[in-house]
């Protein structure tokens, strides 16, 4: 009999803690699925964020490190110095990744860091319950927006991977998301790129994945992905910010 | 062994970080511990190792974090004002139980403070340079030798406790030039530790370095047993000398660059009659306090000398379990304590005023 669905070989048994409809989860899967299709298990090396996805070093079986909020750029720089022929990947939120480690992120873009981030952008702070991310959409109401982001006192929503584009340093930028199946797939290619890019020594590669968060947006999951397409597609669009091989420039 | 040579206390340090073996450096430049980073820059390229000026001093300790996540030895070196924001990195090294040596070559604060030699930092230093129950080693060079000597055991201990330790100097033991003998290079054990993250070759169960413990007991089980650790560093690992203490009525307590200046006030008081001795400690956690309770016993009287406002008298004053009077012999700022302020102290210790 033909199997038609089985689990990566770098996901662990361990049961997904995110709650139900969160993309976390997919993208998890996605990123598992990369590492087993180029047979980089035995050698990749994973930094998990602060954010929902803290608890990513239960999840894949690769080696793991746990991260401070923010960090992961440096750390995976420290991991990467270390031994450059190890993969490395950070997985990180946007609260993580654009508002309290920007530093971290812009700086390891500028040094073409030859390393691969998984960037979560659901335009709020997940684990801490629904706060404001610098990712938040105007208007958007969260706990800490609870009248919509006033884009006069709160400013205006970080694209991130239109502000690393500046640089000379990236390797490869794309904007992906996974709300139906053919961005699934797409989300799938970009990641694979943004390790293979790694293993032939291209250098800094981020995908920023626009994923959901029904739990804090308050929305059934479906909704959820409708308002992926509805709301922000329009202020984040998907697309290649960077790619060195030329190939896709958009 | 290596021959004598002329050197500066912060290319010494550096020097004997990569005798140690350590091959990655990463730093923010200030002063006064810039040289430490000149010289690595210049040295490490040519022996493979890897010297990078990160963007900030928070993002430096990171990446020493990520290095000594793969069981690699790897330092950081800054000042004060850049120490403080490297305590998130040294709080998750010590919740994540890795070893890495982080040098302060300390200067006066608090905020911006100045740029001149300072033991301000002491505090800081020796409560745990950070967010929750933690030590680190610190260890407090008073000579250009030791700044090479104590570099040297800052990553022994470092990695026989698992743990980050602190080589804390003053701004003096950093710029100053004295003859060094260098320590012979280490040969490092290369296996993998069985903790860190060098990929699992699919062989063996992934390793995960990591902080986080959700459940409380277990969290409370990780701290009991790293303070069962830090119990058993206190118990062997106390470093301190001795001078002219075998008849002192007076004990001198200092570390750094005003236990230089101590000892000369203290030839200086014996020529006045006046029998004054110095216990030197030279780890500071843990702190040398079973020298001087037993001192307690026997002088009438303690000096802290110190560039602070009398940080580390506290630290007498618990060890000595408060039996004899403690006197303070500070300058701040900058300001290094003369031999004519420590021959004051001792006038007034002897008198014995308040
Ligand atoms: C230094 C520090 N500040 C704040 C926090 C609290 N905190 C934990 S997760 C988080 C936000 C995470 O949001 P994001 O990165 O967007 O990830 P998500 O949870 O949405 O996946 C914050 C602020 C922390 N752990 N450490
Ligand atoms: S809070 Fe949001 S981001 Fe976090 S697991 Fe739940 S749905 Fe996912």
């Amino acid at each position: 009999m033909a199997v038609v669905f089985d689990k990566p070989k770098s996901l662990t048994d361990n049961v997904l803690h995110y709650c139900p409809g969160c993309t976390h989860g997919i993208v998890h899967r996605l990123v598992a699925e990369v590492i087993d299709e180029l047979g980089i298990e035995g050698r990749t090396i994973g930094i998990a964020p602060v954010g929902c996805s803290v608890m990513a070093y239960d999840y894949f079986t690769v080696d793991m490190v746990e991260a401070a909020h923010g960090r992961a750029p440096a750390v995976a720089t420290g991991v990467k110095r270390s031994d450059p022929s190890k993969i490395v990947f950070t997985y990180q939120g946007d609260g993580d990744l654009a508002s309290i480690g920007m530093c971290e992120t812009v700086h390891s873009a500028v040094r073409g860091e030859n390393i691969t981030i998984i960037f979560i952008n659901n335009a709020i702070y997940g684990m801490t319950g629904g706060q404001m991310a610098p990712t938040s959409l105007p208007g958007q109401v969260t706990q800490t927006s609870p009248y919509g982001r006033n884009t006069e006192t709160q400013g205006f929503p970080i694209r991130v991977c239109e502000l690393l584009s500046e640089l000379d340093g990236p390797a490869y930028l794309e904007r992906v998301t996974v709300n139906n199946v053919k961005n699934v797939r797409n989300a799938k290619k970009a990641i694979k790129k943004a390790f293979q890019n790694q293993i032939d020594g291209k250098g800094f590669s981020l995908v920023e994945v626009l994923s959901s968060c029904p739990t804090n947006w308050g929305m059934t999951p479906q909704k959820a992905l409708e308002w992926i397409d509805e709301k922000m597609i329009p202020y984040y669009p998907l697309g290649v910010y960077r790619d060195k091989d030329g190939e896709n420039n958009g | 062994m290596q021959e004598k040579v002329l050197m500066k206390g912060n290319e010494a340090l550096a020097e004997a970080a990569i005798l140690a073996g350590c091959r990655h450096y990463f730093g923010y430049p200030i002063t006064p511990q810039t040289e430490v980073a000149a010289y690595m820059s210049k040295k490490m390229p040519k022996i493979g190792g890897v010297f990078l000026q990160a963007e900030s001093e928070i993002a430096a300790i990171n990446m020493v974090y990520g290095v000594a996540a793969t069981g690699k030895r790897a330092m950081t070196s800054s000042s004060s004002p850049g120490i403080a924001l490297k305590c998130e990195g040294i709080s998750y090294l010590a919740g994540s139980d890795l070893p890495a040596l982080i040098v302060n070559v300390q200067r006066g604060g608090p905020g911006l403070g100045g740029i001149q030699p300072s033991q301000s930092d002491y505090f800081l230093a020796t409560r745990g340079p950070g967010h929750g129950d933690f030590h680190v080693i610190v260890l407090a060079p008073a000579s250009v030798q030791e700044m090479a000597d104590m570099t040297l055991k800052g990553f022994e201990l470092a990695d026989k406790y698992r743990m980050p330790c602190m080589l804390l100097a003053d701004g003096t033991m950093g710029q100053m030039m004295e003859p060094v003998v260098l320590p012979d290079p280490v040969e490092l054990d290369n296996t993998p530790k069985d903790w860190a993250v060098t990929g699992t070759e699919c062989k063996r169960e992934h390793h995960i370095v990591n902080s986080l413990y959700l459940a409380p007991k277990k969290l409370e089980d990780v701290n009991l047993e790293r303070y069962e650790r830090y119990k058993k560093i206190e118990e062997e690992e106390c470093l301190w000398e001795e001078f002219m203490m075998e008849d002192a009525e007076i004990c001198i307590v200092s570390c750094g660059i005003t236990a230089r200046v101590s000892r000369n006030a203290i030839l200086e008081a014996r020529k006045q009659g006046i029998k004054v001795g110095m216990i030197r400690p030279i780890t500071l956690w843990p702190f040398p306090k079973k020298p001087l309770l037993a001192a307690a016993d026997k002088v009438k009287s303690f000096i802290s000398v110190e560039l602070n406002m009398g940080q580390m008298k506290e630290d007498v004053e618990l060890a000595i379990r408060c039996k004899k009077p403690v006197y303070g012999c500070t300058r701040v700022g900058g300001m290094i304590t003369t031999v004519d302020d420590i021959l004051a102290s001792i006038k007034e210790a002897e008198k014995g005023e308040e």
